[in-house]
């Protein structure tokens, strides 16, 4: 049981540097989309308590709408703005990888101050759920088109369920499910001002629409 | 010590050469040729053993040291490895680091070699080898020390005759099935930059095409262009020693048979080592060797997965 945990931080910790180090930005919504998933098995591997009926549907909720609605909403984005890469990002993708280490150490680290409210079933879970807020802050920060930026908003949302998921136990599904809601409405007008960002400027990249005026 | 243990680095001598034959075997069988024979590592070097070596008059004596130090360094390499469970003829503590640093020297003594010649391919082909082992050698380090440090926490009180977690020979002989069971995860990390490791330092393709004889993407094989006869077998002969180090060190983690017969352990890994060498068959088939620009990061990959699992498993 302890393996499989281990297992399944240890590829979510892998799917947020792979995020940090590939260029092509199909790649990077394929990689989100398996986080989505692999986010979804964690409350029914990690959570508290013993397996009930809201534990499961908050698991299938979560792999149906992060591992599938989104990436398929981002996908069409993508197709629309008619752009594959990301060129020339302000952190380079070797230098993302390293910095990625870093912050895991940081991550490592913090997790490790934290009083926790209830003990959780592996130590790793929440470094894992700050090193994903992390991942995805840094995303953000460090990329120039408006979709990987949408993309980091996503890891780090990830990030903060993760948090929540591995105490779901004492979380109203109400929340859950809210937050859920809240995210994809993010998602999808994201999605439309992409399409309408590129529809009026002929490119998504945010730094060159720093210099908008009325 | 017993002299069972001096038949590890025995079968390393008699069995390496095979394994390039393996690799050619399954990529011909890929592309669905017959292939060269499986013996074909033989008889390169025994051609070569009877030709003689011409020498450019620029070459100092750096030149014809390169080779016979390298095949040295190898050499003593062989004899600090340990085949899974079956202990290496020499083991001490801290032995990792000199196995490291063999290999650093091989690999030194192959690069002035080539920088002896004073031509610029074999300069370019230097200079990549030197900025790509700078990655490799973190990783594998940081890789054995992982599995020190599994070993020594899984084997619990198990007393061995050799509970030295900082010795090669320790490591392999802790890295049970029960240790696999507890800490599985951080074993298939370093297994997989281990593999990266291999891959880059044999070295073979998404880092090197090892049939290319295009000098502007070679990196190993255009370092010894100028090496011929008894120097280019003793060259082959180095590089096949060099792929049987590194995949017994991967194969040992990979195959978790520690029983109390030590022909048992080596075998089982001799076998494990055969069989990567169609594992590398498979991925040269499967893969387009990556771009130049692109080889760094593929060998940072590395590095942050054996730094992931030296973190993990020191922090649990």
């Amino acid at each position: 049981m302890e393996l499989w945990i281990d297992c399944l931080i240890v590829l979510l910790i892998l799917t947020n540097l792979k995020l940090i180090s590939s260029s092509r930005l199909s790649a990077c919504i394929r990689v989100v989309a398996i986080q989505g998933v692999l986010l979804g098995l964690v409350p029914l591997l990690v959570g508290s308590g013993d397996l009930t009926f809201r534990v499961i549907l908050l698991s299938i909720v979560t792999m149906v709408v992060k591992g599938i609605v989104f990436p398929w909403l981002l996908l069409k984005a993508l197709r629309s703005a008619n752009v594959r890469r990301e060129m020339e990002p302000f952190v380079g993708y070797t230098t993302s990888l390293l910095v990625g280490v870093g912050l895991l150490a940081l991550a490592i680290w913090m997790g490790r101050q934290l009083p926790l409210p209830a003990p959780s079933k592996s130590p790793l879970v929440v470094p894992l759920a700050l090193f994903t807020i992390m991942i995805g802050l840094f995303a953000i920060v460090s990329r120039r088109k408006a979709l990987t930026q949408v993309l980091g908003y996503l890891v780090m949302e990830n990030g903060i369920y993760a948090f929540g998921l591995a105490f779901a136990h004492q979380e109203p599904l109400l929340v859950e499910l809210g937050t859920l809601l809240d995210v994809f409405m993010a998602v999808f007008i994201m999605g439309i001002t992409i399409f309408q960002i590129n529809r009026e400027f002929d490119h998504i990249d945010t730094d060159r629409l720093s210099l908008l005026k009325d | 010590m017993n002299t069972t243990s001096w038949l590890n680095p025995l079968a390393a001598l008699v069995l390496s050469p095979l394994l390039p034959g393996i690799i050619n075997r399954t990529k011909a069988f890929f592309a669905g040729r017959r292939g060269q024979p499986l013996l074909q590592g033989y008889y390169d070097i025994a051609k070569l053993l009877h030709k003689g070596a011409v020498y450019s008059r620029t070459t100092s004596w750096i030149f014809r040291a390169g080779p016979v130090v390298g095949l040295a360094a190898v050499l003593m390499a062989l004899v600090l490895l340990p085949l899974g469970g079956s202990a290496a003829p020499l083991n001490f503590t801290g032995d990792i680091i000199l196995l490291a640093y063999l290999l650093g020297l091989m690999r030194f003594f192959t690069v002035i070699a080539a920088l002896d010649t004073g031509s610029a391919f074999e300069g370019m082909g230097a200079s990549r080898e030197v900025q790509f082992s700078v990655l490799t050698e973190p990783a594998l380090l940081l890789s054995l020390a992982a599995m020190g440090k599994a070993g020594q926490i899984g084997s619990g009180s198990r007393i061995e005759h050799l509970d030295n977690f900082l010795s090669l020979s320790g490591i392999y002989s802790n890295l049970s099935a029960s240790v696999w069971m507890r800490n599985g995860t951080i074993l298939l990390l370093v297994a997989g930059a281990l593999l990266i490791v291999l891959l880059a330092e044999s070295p073979r393709i998404p880092v090197d095409d090892p049939n290319t004889h295009l000098e502007l993407t070679m990196i190993h094989e255009v370092m010894v262009l100028d090496h011929g006869g008894p120097d280019f077998a003793m060259i082959l002969y180095g590089a096949a020693l060099k792929l049987w180090v590194f995949s017994a060190l991967l194969a040992g983690v990979l195959i978790p048979v520690r029983s109390a017969y030590w022909w048992l352990d080596a075998g089982a890994v001799i076998g494990g080592i055969f069989l990567l060498a169609v594992v590398i068959g498979v991925i040269e088939s499967s893969m387009a060797r990556l771009r130049l620009l692109r080889v760094p990061q593929l060998l940072t990959g590395a590095g942050v997965l054996s730094i992931l699992a030296f973190a993990l498993i020191l922090w649990r």
